[in-house]
């Protein structure tokens, strides 16, 4: 799998790249600065990109611009952006266009290395990934405007993990519950929230990620 | 010029202000009247027990007169000085003639009668004149016998009657015309007789700035008093337990691995938090998306954390300048915080424009009104950091709602770059 990866700082640029060829991901381009990011996604055409926020030459959210600009000319390119912060506005302009293939996560995340490369993955095979505190914060909005008050506490519990993007499996680990539980689970609140149950995990996301943002 | 115009809402109205404007120089000039002669009265005493009453009546008439000239000419005349007070009869009298704001008053009731009242008497009295001869004169001359004259012609027959009637429109014309401009000029020289001069004006301002700025001051320093206080509690505490505890890990690695394991753990927790700290301290101080996008897009991104519906409705030129960017979008957040808290509202409108060098921002709710604007340290904080930039903050709120807030900072675009997040990469 390629993956073009942009990060302006050295350090973290080199241990992503070896992080990600440890894990038999193919580091097509290591590129530092927003020009040349665009480039690279147009030119090289990975199966994937991991994209920091924050580029030079203006150290604003070149990054994202760039993302965005190239998944208009190319839909669905799977870009996973890492920032120092989460923004809800920038997680609203990637989920945006509705074709998911998007991950957001605080820069942190990366030192988890495992739930990192989960999240590449993920993301370049379609599916969403949000940060946690996008979620939480979403979540705690949702709690205050009383759109999820139907759902019971482990209801909740998986619909913030079902909105991170995590898997069935990854749901069943966190929680310690058995996989029936979890469908069960799920069944609950896609009928409560009155969300379209479709079989496609990664457009259950989207449509999850849809009603929180109401 | 065109602006004042419209406010007129044409010259019928701008005459009958004249009219008014030049009735009320009469009475200007009766004051004076009163004023002078306790003037001339001083030399033999019995001046100064009458001056100060009669300063009092010369500035009640001041005083009408900057709110008719405002009101009516769009000049905008800063209120004067109060009158001084003493204890004694004759202090008093001593303090009124101390007084320049006094004698601005006494060269107003002179001069002004005979300058603005003189002018505004023009177009009133050309209409008049003017009706005089369109109206009444085509009926009237042949009663009015030889020797019937109006302005230059003699109106002793069919033909000249005919002459003055036009002569006479010509002259209600005139005056029509003429209220407009006469208006304005009033009001022009109403304010340079009335208004304070320019030394006192410029000394003003720089008492306001003088405030201002230590107001600016004191809470620049107390913002890095309580961040060297977060960092120094929070994310440098951090490091150094995470230092300990990674001391204590080295140790155990060998003895006890699964100590050692838990060890790290923490330390990855412990690291995490201090990150989160110094994220959350950096939003306080300056909130990325407002450093990347500006105002526009930061204001939509409090919209979407908010937990009430929050329209955003925002149409600025370009970047504004980051001191201005950084006072609106913290007044904002403090606004919307508010509206959130104690409205019991469930929709928030904030509407920004910038127009006339001027950022406007308004925060609407739908919520109970009777908000008390000097409750509250977060609006006084508020409208501190807005004084520093010349900023206000206005807040109406009737009870039974909805409450409206509005903020308004000079400003400046820096660059013309669009603030639509569209910009290309």
């Amino acid at each position: 799998m390629r993956v073009v990866l942009a990060e302006d700082l050295f350090l973290l640029r080199d241990g992503l790249s070896r992080t990600l060829a440890e894990h038999g991901f193919e580091v097509a381009a290591a590129v530092e600065t927003g020009p040349e990011l665009l480039r690279a996604l147009r030119e090289l055409r990975p199966d994937v990109a991991v994209v920091d926020i924050r580029l030079p030459p203006t150290h604003t959210d070149e990054g994202l611009q760039a993302a965005l600009t190239v998944r208009r000319e190319r839909p669905a390119l799977p870009v996973l952006v890492l920032s120092q912060y989460v923004e809800q506005l920038y997680a609203q302009e990637l989920l945006a266009d509705g074709h998911g293939a998007v991950g957001y996560l605080l820069k942190d995340r990366v030192t988890h290395t495992a739930q990192f490369v989960d999240a590449v993955r993920t993301v370049a095979s379609g599916g969403t990934v949000m940060d946690p505190q996008v979620i939480a914060r979403l979540m705690a909005r949702s709690t205050a405007r009383g759109t999820t008050a139907d759902l019971s506490p482990r209801e909740l519990d998986v619909l913030r993990l079902m909105a991170e993007g995590r898997s069935n499996a990854a749901v069943m680990a966190e929680l310690h519950i058995s996989e029936s539980a979890v469908a069960k689970h799920t069944a609950a609140i896609f009928g409560k929230l009155r969300i379209d149950n479709t079989p496609d995990a990664n457009r259950r996301v989207l449509a999850v990620l849809a009603y929180l943002k109401r | 010029m065109t602006d004042r115009q419209k406010r007129f809402r044409g010259p019928l109205v701008a005459l009958v202000r004249c009219q008014l404007l030049s009735l009320a120089s009469l009475v200007t000039s009766l004051r004076s009247l009163a004023v002078l002669g306790s003037l001339a009265l001083l030399p033999v005493g019995a001046g100064l027990p009458l001056l100060p009453p009669a300063a009092r009546m010369l500035r009640r008439g001041s005083d009408l007169e900057r709110d008719r000239t405002a009101r009516w000419t769009g000049t905008v005349i800063d209120a004067p000085e109060p009158l001084p007070t003493a204890p004694t009869v004759t202090g008093r009298g001593a303090a009124v003639l101390g007084s320049t704001a006094f004698w601005r008053d006494v060269a107003w009731c002179c001069f002004g009668p005979w300058s603005t009242g003189m002018l505004v008497s023009v177009p009133p009295t050309l209409v008049g004149y003017g009706l005089f001869g369109a109206v009444a004169q085509p009926f009237l001359w042949p009663y009015l016998g030889p020797g019937n004259w109006y302005a230059f012609i003699p109106v002793e027959s069919t033909a000249t009657a005919i002459a003055a009637a036009a002569l006479g429109l010509g002259f209600v014309a005139a005056g029509l015309w003429l209220s407009v401009p006469a208006l304005v000029r009033y009001g022009e020289w109403t304010g340079r007789l009335l208004g304070d001069p320019y030394a006192a004006r410029l000394e003003r301002r720089i008492g306001q700035l003088t405030d201002s700025r230590a107001d600016a001051l004191d809470t620049q320093a107390a913002e890095l008093r309580r961040i060297e206080r977060d960092l120094h509690d929070g994310a440098q505490a951090r490091l150094v337990a995470l230092g300990l505890t990674l001391d204590q890990a080295d140790r155990l690695v060998d003895s006890d691995p699964t100590a050692a394991r838990r060890l790290l753990g923490e330390v990855r927790a412990s690291s995490e938090r201090a990150l989160q700290e110094l994220r959350d301290l950096v939003h306080g101080i300056l909130p990325p998306v407002l450093a990347d996008r500006g105002l526009p897009d930061a204001v939509r991104s409090l919209a979407l954390d908010a937990f009430l519906d929050v329209e955003v409705d925002a149409e600025l030129p370009g970047r504004l300048p980051a001191a201005v960017e950084g006072a609106a979008y913290f007044a904002i957040a403090e606004l919307l915080a508010n509206a959130g808290k104690h409205s019991g509202g469930s929709t928030v409108r904030i509407r920004l424009r910038c127009a006339d060098g001027l950022l406007r921002a308004t925060v609407t709710d739908d919520g109970r009104g009777g908000a008390d604007p000097a409750r509250g340290s977060g609006l006084a904080g508020v409208r501190r950091r807005l004084a520093a930039f010349d900023g206000t903050l206005a807040l109406v709120s009737p009870p039974g709602g909805p409450t409206t807030a509005t903020l308004e900072l000079p400003c400046a675009s820096s660059s013309p770059k669009t603030s639509s997040s569209s910009v290309t990469a």
